[in-house]
């Protein structure tokens, strides 16, 4: 056996290295694990939802007389009405009523087409005929069928044809939601923590209270729905499904988020600032406005915006307040029917129709867009406004 | 010149809950002289301090008795406002606090709250002279605009005292000013203490004797409590009247 002599050895050295190796490819092994999970994810969603994007269209020559302009749904051929969408179709006549020139002529248009054949075109499954297959093949090598931008998912609402709906109105519903949550939570959370954090007296009552928030801060979502229900919709007689029942439900189960983490920023101000505003016969209130306020504030940002972030994001609460609804036109106020991305997701995920497989895909693709970017804006701010001492 | 006592107290007693930390004391601090308290740690010198401009009334479980008088006027009246108090006594405390905002900001900004200045050149000219009073004008005012933090701890303690010397005190309190410093700031704050004399009335609390050799004129031993001695700076060094100040004084303990 080599026998070191050197006085710095010491036997256990290779035990101790060999545990610390241990240790580093165990956590780093765990942050793998996790990263690949989220990579698996992001790549399963961005893979299914980004087709959702296109949508292709077909061109079509109709004949428009009198007859046919009441009844669009005889102006094509069988095959033709198999391969262009229902809901196109539909919204035919009320064009030609808008340009009654058109009648007695033959016009050209680029038709959507039907979600099956759509999904055709798109290589998934789906339910085409093989004849009508054929068409579509035919049609595409004359140039005939074009896949383009999908507007329509962006700017209409909900349909039950599935080439037809849209994200536009959970979108607006939850922008209006957020609002009446973000005007609500945010003034009375960080109002509430200044209050309990500079000026309230230790006492047991005010212990009695932060323990209060803090446990509320753990509350299950779906409970703050039921209150919800009970007091805006119930006792209050607030509308069913409308944003600002919403927003005020989301509004309960941010606030002791937003308490908490403001009364964190706050803490987290040195007491020597304070002391030097005493010293300097400053009134509390002074020292809190200009001094304390202007360095917690990133912080309080933040802790507003990963809490608006979450409300986003929550579903289980806007389900009992009727948020769940199906809202084909997009609210025109907080008042009136609507629905939040999340439920839309959550709605669509249920549909039979396999075209809804990539809508639902391309609406989470949405809102994780909308959350990453509020958590890079509380990043940005964070950084920006840090005051460095 | 005629000594006039600025600060009375009398029989003052402190309790931290149930742990009383100032035992009665009775001092006289003079108009326009510096006062050093030295002491041990926990002796209750910067407690004593504070509460001459009633800084341990931020502290819910303090409880004070006795009385302090300010030109006559008792600073713990129940009608009196507390903050019009500490607006006359200006502290300046052991590590430099100056707010995270400009140096121009720092020293302008509880003047414009009591409205002692308008904003303005009235305003410019106070910065001005606190800044030249507190010795610190020719090195930062060509960066008036910069943050007060990113000069050195030394200057950060002067734009402090600028600070306080801003909002037109009578007294100036200073807990340790020097003990975060390096010997060649603390030489600086110094001799800005005795040139400050002349206007102000200076108390400070220091661990460190020689400081208070060097600057004061009056010297008040605390003890556990207890004010043990006070007298003129040259009587308590040379010439302790009791053991326990000799013991301190020469190193036997502390």
């Amino acid at each position: 056996m080599n026998q070191n002599n050197n006085y710095f050895h010491i036997p256990q050295i290779k035990k101790r290295n060999q545990k610390a190796a241990r240790f580093q490819i165990l956590a780093t092994s765990a942050i793998i694990v996790a990263m690949s999970f989220l990579a698996f994810f992001l790549f399963d969603i961005i893979g299914k939802g980004y087709p959702a994007f296109k949508q292709s269209y077909v061109k079509v020559e109709i004949h428009i007389d009198e007859e046919t302009a009441s009844n669009p749904y005889g102006l094509l051929d069988r095959e033709m009405t198999a391969i262009v969408s229902r809901a196109w179709l539909r919204t035919l006549p009320k064009e030609i009523g808008e340009n009654p020139q058109w009648i007695g002529t033959t016009q050209t248009f680029w038709a959507m087409t039907g979600a099956e054949i759509d999904q055709y075109l798109k290589s998934k499954p789906n339910r085409v005929k093989d004849n009508i297959k054929v068409k579509v093949d035919e049609l595409k090598a004359n140039g005939d069928i074009e896949s383009r931008f999908n507007i329509i998912f962006f700017f209409t609402g909900d349909s039950k044809i599935p080439e037809n709906a849209g994200f536009y109105s959970a979108m607006i519903g939850s922008v209006l939601t957020m609002l009446v949550t973000m005007i609500i939570a945010v003034p009375i959370g960080i109002m509430t923590a200044i209050y309990l954090e500079e000026f309230a007296p230790d006492n047991k009552f005010t212990q009695f209270i932060e323990v209060n928030i803090n446990n509320l801060a753990a509350i299950p979502s779906i409970l703050f729905g039921l209150l919800g229900l009970a007091i805006f919709i119930n006792f209050f007689g607030l509308p069913r499904s409308s944003a600002l029942v919403g927003g005020m439900t989301l509004a309960l189960m941010s606030l002791p988020i937003i308490i908490v983490s403001a009364k964190a920023a706050l803490k987290s101000v040195p007491e020597s600032i304070r002391q030097a505003g005493y010293g300097l016969g400053l009134t509390k209130w002074q020292i809190t406005r200009d001094h304390v306020l202007p360095i917690a504030m990133p912080g309080m940002l933040t802790g507003s915006i990963i809490a608006l972030a979450q409300a986003i994001g929550e579903t289980a609460p806007l389900i009992i307040v009727g948020m769940i609804a199906f809202v084909p036109d997009a609210p025109t106020s907080v008042m009136s029917a609507a629905t939040v991305m999340p439920a839309q997701i959550y709605t669509w995920s249920g549909m039979p129709e396999l075209a809804y497989i990539e809508k639902t895909a391309a609406a989470i693709i949405v809102l994780l867009t909308v959350l990453l970017s509020l958590n890079t804006i509380a990043i940005v701010l964070r950084k920006k406004f840090t005051k460095r001492f | 010149m005629e000594t006039k006592a600025k600060i009375i107290s009398r029989d003052l007693k402190l309790w931290y809950g149930q742990n009383q930390a100032l035992n009665g004391i009775n001092l006289d601090i003079f108009e326009n002289k510096i006062t050093a308290f030295i002491g041990p740690s926990g002796c209750g010198k910067s407690t004593y301090l504070r509460c001459l401009n009633r800084m341990n009334d931020l502290i819910p479980i303090a409880k004070i008795e006795g009385k302090i008088e300010i030109d006559g006027h008792d600073i713990y009246d129940p009608d009196i406002d507390v903050v019009a108090v500490r607006k006359k006594i200006g502290m300046v405390f052991q590590q430099p606090n100056p707010f995270p905002k400009s140096i121009y900001e720092n020293v302008a900004y509880a003047p414009l709250m009591h409205d002692i200045v308008k904003k303005g050149s009235e305003c410019d000219e106070l910065v001005e002279n606190s800044l030249k009073s507190a010795g610190l004008w020719e090195e930062v005012k060509d960066k008036l605009k910069s943050p007060g933090t990113a000069i050195s701890g030394g200057q950060q303690q002067r734009l402090c005292i600028a600070r306080a010397i801003a909002v037109q005190p009578d007294v100036i309190l200073m807990d340790e000013p020097t003990s975060a410093l390096d010997p060649i700031s603390t030489q600086t704050i110094e001799n800005l203490m005795v040139e400050l004399k002349e206007k102000y009335t200076i108390v400070v609390v220091t661990h460190n004797m020689q400081q208070a050799a060097r600057v004061a004129d009056y010297t008040a031993f605390f003890h556990l409590g207890d004010l043990i001695e006070f007298n003129e700076t040259e009587k308590i060094f040379v010439n302790p009247t009791h053991k326990k100040t000799e013991d301190y004084i020469t190193g036997r303990f502390g």
